[in-house]
């Protein structure tokens, strides 16, 4: 059986390290040549997992299992279900994104900038992939270093600061996880994921490990009162850091929930739901006021993502079938809308070198190709049905209605402000006259930007129209997550 | 007669002594231009003696000298060890020696008598061999601070060195000697046996083992010991600072193993007690304190109290996986420290030291691969993964959680989040800042190959770091500690 799994994960940081030997300023066109060859490959070899995977059961599939560190019985355990596998795909995808818009508009230390996000991309698609605690924690945390290079050196003129932020948030709340994974090492002799499913755990014990968990996660994804990196990090770093950010970083955070909160400690999030719906409500009412205020069109976007994740908190805590497939439809769809405005931001920021709204105002005259793009995305980011930001929001809305109408109500609100502070950003920035003679001076998107707008602007669609194919994926993997969560383990 | 002397169990130690008499005598006939004839064989004996611990290692721990010196698998894994750090010391302090007129036998012949009171020091098996060793180190290691002698700083660091060495070499023999008066023995043996065969605790064996403790606190470096460590590591000459920081801590880590685990393991409460104490005062002082350093080798000085602290954390749970989770913490941290030491000294030239945080500045556009290096090492000192220095806190931290302190862990694992601060901030200034001078940065080929494997072996050891565990977890239980 061909290591598709490793090949996802080793493949791109082969070709990141390879990368880095055309560091040399007059090797960069090699450097991009590479760095795209290796994307591309690194997305190729992802998509058997898509086309042999068996939507039938719920069990690991394209399971590799090896010895690592006998000591603390610690394995390179990687495995893909319905969950998990869909992001795998998702994030060798906009890998092939973030490289191709850093094409032309990364001069400076281009095989570093490549490198970076290659390795990156392997160190995630290994996050997706680990069944192994020690595994899962080691690529968790490797995967911070790359992107506070990203940050920090490629960045706006407040990345130092940003960067840092950025790095210690997450890394406070993973080292608590280090402390809860050790702890369940200690009563449960493996490292194994999937052995923790079925360790017994009292209620104070669970409540503690919940917490550190988190703690972990919550940043991560990031949660009303943990999120205020976000926007920093967003705003200053390159287009490819606020894509792969958006699309994948935080999508790991929520990857988190499913894999870990819910299932290893499921009484405690039964206890606990109360709470973690609230911060939701508060991340999709409050944070979409937040967006719509903003002057920042990177700060508007990352503001948005915070909101459009509380739908995905928000699902997973409702502990139906509808709630955890609309959170995860939520996560991919995320995925491709947020990378699109982010790109759309890039092309804009390319000509201009303002991200700021009132520095814009009919672009429509100018770049009127580029203007259909975004329309679309925009739409997408509010959450019209017909595209994929419909398909999620819409699944956790009907799952919130059946818990409790008025929580349904709350959270459909979030349809009306995302179109608030959507599409009276989108207003003010490509309608209207020529604002001034930048906006004049700019030329419309040339055949790389067209194509990869495209791309993006083909999988919004086809998820928003025919969403099956990607909910049927996780159907069975969800319905037994369901049934481990049912099962106290008190 | 010569078998109950077992000559063989000290033959490292013999060969290191004789290395470092007839250094002594060639050095004087080869003149000051041929000094790296001197250099050369100082490295040949610290190979020889490599070759000659491996060849006689052996499963089972043999005694010597009527019981003076014990020779056992951990004995001779902290040996190569001690011997790799001293090696690789040498290889990356050559260029800064000689720029600074420290390149002379005299100092390398005090390296080796320094690394012989070392080797003492982790094979002694009686209370006054090991006090010897540490004695021998320490002495040579005085010296060795003030060796540039038109140098104040240098004077005033081996002064201050000296004063507080010998107040804490006087607390720790007149423990020593407490405990004499209650088990009459000097040997550890025997007198692991008579704690082990009291019938209540007498006063004056905690009091004697409150003093021991602190004596192999201030060699640790662990707070409140921890006064002099800043100072040294800043006014020695960068050389004697990488010595003192790395191949000494393996060493006071031996010694402590046998004293407080070999000899007073009947009293491991007591004493767990008071590492407590020591290892949260270390933890969370170390790391603060080094915020606030403006020079990197004074931040490196907090750096390694804080680190003492995080492997006091393995050692506390006095049974044998944390003792060897706390050897591997040494060991991962000699093998960093090294580096970090190393790349300071990279950079400097003559008459210019390398030591402030902002000679770091865009070392990324000056040589991406030394700004890599750094960056490794950076990270294994904050013990972020994928490298050496993970494997090193994963490890301590489960053995405290494994023996109940789930509330140290927690405190381990917040103050490693406060150093992940300041670690990071070298990472910050090397690529995100534009750098300040942009002369060349010229490295003898031997360096660099040495630095390079030391500096990717923190990576390639964090990503399989099974072997080394492995070793580890031999080297003890072999070595009978419970």
């Amino acid at each position: 059986m061909t290591p598709y799994l490793s090949l996802a994960i080793w493949v791109p940081i082969v070709a990141g390290v390879v990368v880095l030997g055309f560091s040399r300023d007059r090797d960069a066109g090699f450097a991009r040549w590479v760095a795209l060859i290796g994307a591309v490959a690194g997305f190729l070899v992802t998509i058997p997992l898509y086309l042999y995977f068996d939507t039938t059961t719920s069990a690991m599939q394209f399971v590799e299992y090896a010895n690592w560190i006998p000591r603390f019985d610690i394995h390179y355990h990687l495995g893909v279900d319905g969950i998990s596998v869909l992001f795998v795909l998702l994030n060798s995808f906009v890998t092939v994104l973030v490289v191709w818009a850093g094409w032309e508009v990364i001069t400076m230390r281009v095989a570093q900038y490549m490198a970076a996000f290659l390795i990156m991309s392997g160190l995630m698609n290994a996050v997706f992939a680990a069944l192994d605690g020690i595994l899962f924690y080691l690529v968790f945390e490797a995967m911070l270093i790359p992107m506070y290079l990203i940050i920090g050196a490629w960045g706006g003129p407040n990345r130092v600061y940003a960067a840092l932020k950025f790095f210690l948030y997450t890394i406070f709340g993973s080292l608590l996880m280090l402390v809860a994974l050790i702890y369940l090492y200690s009563v449960s002799e493996s490292f194994e994921i999937l052995e923790w499913y079925k360790v017994p755990l009292e209620m104070s014990t669970q409540i503690l490990l919940w917490v550190a968990f988190f703690l972990a996660f919550a940043v991560k994804v990031p949660m009303w009162p943990v999120h205020t990196w976000l926007p920093d990090a967003h705003v200053e770093a390159p287009t490819g850091g606020s894509v792969v950010l958006a699309a994948i970083t935080l999508k790991i955070g929520a990857y988190g929930f499913v894999r870990f909160i819910l299932p290893i400690v499921p009484d405690a999030s039964r206890y606990l739901s109360g709470f973690v719906i609230t911060l939701s409500l508060i991340a999709i009412v409050y944070i979409g006021f937040v967006a719509i205020v903003q002057a920042d069109m990177k700060k508007l976007v990352a503001y948005s993502s915070i909101s459009h994740m509380g739908f995905v908190t928000l699902g997973f805590f409702l502990f139906s079938q509808l709630g955890i497939e609309g959170g995860l439809a939520q996560m991919l769809s995320h995925g491709f809308v947020s990378a699109a405005m982010f790109l759309c931001i890039g092309v804009m920021y390319d000509r201009v070198h303002s991200r700021q709204i009132d520095a814009y105002g009919g672009v429509v005259n100018t770049m009127p190709k580029f203007a259909a793009f975004m329309m679309l995305f925009a739409m997408a980011n509010a959450g019209l049905p017909g595209t994929s930001g419909f398909v999620g929001e819409f699944l956790v809305i009907l799952a919130s209605v059946k818990v409790n109408f008025w929580l349904g109500f709350a959270a459909a609100i979030s349809l009306i402000l995302g179109a608030a502070y959507t599409l009276w950003m989108y207003k003010r920035v490509i309608f209207g006259e020529v604002a001034n003679e930048n906006v004049a001076k700019m030329r419309d998107i040339g055949s790389r930007e067209f194509w990869l707008l495209g791309v993006v602007a083909l999988a919004v669609l086809t998820m928003g129209v025919w969403p099956k194919p990607f909910i049927d994926v996780m159907h069975a993997s969800v319905a037994n997550l369901l049934t481990v969560v049912s099962q106290s383990k008190l | 007669m010569l078998a109950q002397l077992n000559y063989w169990a000290a033959l490292p130690e013999i060969v290191i002594l004789a290395a470092a008499s007839l250094i002594l005598l060639i050095d004087l006939f080869v003149p000051d231009e041929r000094r790296y004839i001197t250099y050369w064989l100082t490295q040949l004996a610290l190979l020889f003696a490599i070759c000659v611990t491996l060849t006689t290692l052996r499963l089972q721990s043999i005694k010597g000298y009527h019981g003076m010196v014990i020779d056992d698998m951990l004995a001779d894994f902290l040996r190569i060890a001690c011997f790799i750090a001293v090696s690789l010391m040498l290889f990356y302090s050559r260029a800064y020696m000689i720029a600074r007129g420290l390149f002379r036998g005299d100092v390398f012949v005090l390296t080796l008598f320094a690394l012989l009171g070392m080797q003492v020091m982790i094979t002694g098996n009686n209370f006054l061999t090991l006090y010897l060793g540490l004695e021998l180190m320490s002495l040579s290691l005085y010296a060795l601070v003030a060796a540039q002698r038109d140098h104040p700083r240098g004077a005033e660091a081996s002064m201050k060195y000296f004063v507080l060495g010998a107040l804490a070499s006087g607390m720790l023999l007149y423990g020593l000697s407490m405990i004499y008066g209650t088990t009459g023995s000097l040997d550890l043996d025997t007198v692991a046996k008579a704690i082990y065969g009291r019938h209540e605790s007498t006063l004056l064996l905690t009091f004697g083992l409150v003093f021991v403790v602190s004596g192999l606190a201030f060699k640790l470096a662990v707070v409140p010991y921890h006064m002099w460590v800043p100072d040294v590591y800043d006014g020695a000459p960068t050389s004697m600072t990488v010595l003192i920081g790395t191949a000494p801590k393996i060493a006071a880590f031996a010694m402590t193993l046998r004293i407080l685990s070999g000899a007073m393991q009947g009293a491991a409460f007591d004493w767990q007690g008071m590492l407590i104490v020591l290892c949260v005062l270390s933890m969370v002082l170390g790391n603060l304190i080094a915020i606030a350093q403006a020079n990197l080798k004074r931040m490196l000085a907090y750096s390694t109290i804080a680190n003492m602290g995080y492997m006091l954390l393995g050692f506390l749970t006095a049974n044998r996986y944390g003792f060897s989770a706390a050897m591997f913490y040494t060991i991962a941290y000699a093998l960093t420290s090294l580096a970090s030491f190393g790349m300071i000294m990279l950079l400097s030239r003559e008459g210019f030291e390398s030591d402030r945080l902002d000679d770091f500045k865009g070392l990324n556009q000056r040589s991406p691969w030394w700004a890599f290096i750094m960056l490794l090492v950076m990270f294994s000192l904050a013990g972020l993964p994928p490298t050496l220095g993970f494997y090193a806190k994963f490890m301590v931290i489960e053995s405290a959680i494994n023996e109940g302190f789930v509330w140290l862990a927690v405190i381990a694992v917040v103050t490693s989040l406060i150093g992940a601060f300041y670690y990071l901030r070298v990472v910050k200034l090397m690529y995100f800042d534009e750098p300040r001078e942009t002369a060349p940065i010229v490295v003898r080929g031997d360096t660099t190959v040495a630095l390079s494997v030391n500096g990717l072996l923190l990576l390639v050891l964090g990503v399989l770091p099974q072997q080394l565990i492995g070793l580890c977890a031999i080297a003890l239980t072999q070595s009978n500690f419970p």
